[in-house]
């Protein structure tokens, strides 16, 4: 029984225009090669038709609220990328684990692990 | 690993990508190197990809907003069918849709995209990351004035604020008022004074005393 | 649904779906006014899972602040416009 929650009325967390907030914080970040990366393979995903922005953002509202605090912009990017390329049936999630437990065999940072 | 060491594909890596391996680095690559064997994608198209979005810098918006204030022909073309105007510039918006909205003295426009992270990458490159963030996603629409504010932007009370929710396939540029003292001003020397938040709303254009002394006309 | 004329009073529909809506929930219940008509464009709700989209009209509705926020707020007759597929748009009096 989960007590001191309210009642769901429908509104969505990522839905967030007329909350209230801080100031809005003006710190910004360089891009790394990897956020590039992840940005560069939405774009060409979709271009090629495996799926539409409209999944990316679907999959990306679909996260648990506090995704949004835990994990950066392009973190959640992939995440949802690499959904829908299983939703789209080009990749699988057992190709994409194994591949994955290889490259962190392949060295300590981004930079080792990466061939290209 | 030094700091300007460059990838194989000739990208750099930043600073930062010294820290340990992450999870969902290791996703990218996974997914990155899967597509490519599996011919969806190449390296050189992906890297392609990066060199077209570093390309894209708020130069490109700048030169649509000095062309607006100078030839009239094209504002109205803008306002017509701004998609289509901006093609003929050179940059493509594809599927979505232009809209360019006006600042007047009596109308000031800001835009937001409350739901995601809407924003003209043709004409703007990446949204900067107080654009995507649970502040002003949340506030602007409620509290323009106060946000406004926070950038530096106060409006008196003659001055109607106008806030576009970029929810759907529409993309906006703010074209901001032309400052005083740039009669005769060349269309290069005028994008000068074209900043990425006063194409946003979170600006204005800079006046010429705001120029440094290098970047003055002569 | 489909066309409607310029300046035409809307009432966003008020419903809670659950899935990818691109209706923002502050506006749901409010009444604007049509600025113009764009598209048709696929249907986004369909269009996130996989679906074809059916091509829908998009209209760019223009509301007061005061209509959104209420009287109190910071001020009222400051404006915001919002693109809104044709199905979440009802007839509506003038407020």
């Amino acid at each position: 029984m989960t007590d001191n929650i309210p009642p769901f009325d429908g509104r969505r967390w990522h839905d967030m225009g007329g909350d209230t907030a801080q100031a809005v914080p003006k710190d910004q970040h360089d891009f790394s090669l990897w956020e590039k990366r992840v940005d560069a393979l939405m774009i060409l995903c979709s271009a090629k038709g495996h799926f539409t922005v409209d999944g990316l953002r679907r999959v990306l509202e679909d996260m648990p609220p506090e995704s949004f605090e835990t994990m950066t912009y392009y973190e959640r990017w992939i995440a949802s990328i690499g959904q829908n390329l299983v939703e789209a049936g080009v990749l699988t999630p057992a190709e994409i684990g194994q591949r994955m437990s290889e490259i962190q065999t392949r060295g300590a940072t981004y930079g080792d692990a990466t061939r290209g | 690993m030094p700091h300007d060491h460059m990838s194989p594909s000739g990208h750099p890596f930043r600073a930062d990508d010294d820290v340990p391996l992450s999870y969902w680095q290791a996703m990218e690559i996974a997914v990155r190197e899967l597509l490519i064997e599996k011919g969806v994608t190449t390296a050189a198209e992906i890297a392609s990809q990066i060199d077209a979005m570093d390309a894209r810098s708020p130069a490109n918006g700048a030169q649509v907003v000095a062309r607006i204030w100078t030839d009239p022909a094209f504002r109205a073309a803008m306002q017509q069918d701004a998609s289509a105007a901006t093609a003929a510039m050179g940059f493509d918006i594809g599927p979505m849709k232009l809209i360019a909205v006006e600042n007047t003295d009596t109308l000031h426009n800001v835009v937001v995209c409350t739901l995601c992270s809407c924003y003209p990458r043709n004409l703007l490159g990446l949204p900067p990351d107080w654009y995507k963030s649970r502040a002003y996603r949340s506030r602007t629409v409620r509290e323009p004035r106060a946000v406004l504010a926070e950038f530096g932007v106060t409006l008196p009370d003659n001055t109607e604020v106008r806030v576009h929710d970029s929810t759907a396939d529409m993309r906006y540029i703010v074209i901001p008022t032309r400052p005083a003292g740039t009669d005769g001003w060349s269309r290069d020397d005028l994008a000068r004074l074209v900043t990425r938040d006063s194409m946003i709303g979170t600006g204005r254009a800079k006046s010429p005393e705001g120029l440094a002394g290098t970047d003055r006309p002569t | 649904m489909g066309m409607r004329p310029v300046a035409e009073f809307v009432r966003v529909r008020a419903d809670m779906p659950p899935g990818h809506i691109r209706t923002p929930a502050y506006l749901r219940g409010k009444v604007g006014v049509i600025e113009r008509t764009l598209g048709p464009f696929p249907n986004p709700e369909q269009l996130a899972y996989r679906h074809t989209g059916t091509p829908l009209p998009l209209h760019r509705v223009r509301f007061t602040m005061q209509e959104i926020w209420g009287p109190q707020t910071e001020t009222p007759h400051d404006t915001l416009e919002a693109e809104i597929y044709a199905h979440w748009l009802d007839p509506a009096d003038a407020p």
